[in-house]
């Protein structure tokens, strides 16, 4: 492998979470290792049922904008999140769900996709992840 | 050997590459993988992947705006 990229995933936009695993299937279909740590407002997108939910993080119109974005996001032949989330999966990229977020917004185990979660854990994973990494990003 | 298409018409970004990938992944050694595809950047950035994994790109041809890459694992 050549290479690593580790993401911290902050945002629960539909936009910004198309962001992270484009990067992140990028990433691997290249050859590379990858990691999301979801955390916060991205962590909420990993319970079960959520992921298709996330609002845009611009321009949503109640929820107009978004049917708007994923009509022409169809129209352009683009993946689904949960497409983009199961090939991250398959293609062996690790989801790190974050312990404290889950703690502080009393999110519980069995509320979150565990088909898809490497692992449940702190800011040390992640730092662990990322120092050996050669992207490292923030969305 | 195998011969393993995948057919990508119609598919933007990153599901060329991806799908290439997993192909590439689940195809045994000497297999070769025929990828085609519409998306104009994945025709470049394929032979990108396949450059960066180490493996063969036999070759790329175009016909009216499809593509066709072929590659040995």
């Amino acid at each position: 492998m050549a290479g690593k990229i580790a993401i911290i995933v902050h945002s629960g936009e539909m936009d910004k979470v198309y962001s992270a695993l484009i990067l992140g299937n990028g990433a691997l279909a290249m050859g590379m290792e990858a990691s999301l740590f979801f955390t916060f407002w991205g962590l909420q997108r990993l319970k079960k049922g959520a992921l298709e939910k996330a609002p845009l993080s611009k321009m949503n119109m109640l929820g107009l904008g978004k049917w708007m974005v994923n009509r022409r996001m169809k129209k352009a032949g683009a993946a689904s999140l949960e497409k983009m989330l199961q090939d991250f999966h398959e293609l062996g990229g690790r989801i790190l769900a974050c312990d404290m977020t889950m703690q502080i917004m009393g999110v519980k185990k069995e509320d979150l996709r565990d088909d898809v979660i490497s692992e449940y854990c702190a800011v040390g994973t992640y730092i662990d992840e990322a120092k050996d990494s050669t992207i490292t990003l923030f969305i | 050997m195998a011969e393993i298409k995948v057919d990508c018409r119609g598919q933007t970004c990153p599901v060329p590459l991806v799908e290439t990938r997993k192909a590439l992944r689940k195809a045994a050694k000497g297999d070769i993988v025929e990828v085609i595809g519409t998306h104009p950047p994945s025709k470049t950035e394929i032979p990108m992947a396949v450059k960066a994994l180490g493996l063969e790109l036999i070759d790329v041809q175009e016909e009216n705006g499809v593509w066709r890459i072929r590659i040995r694992k």
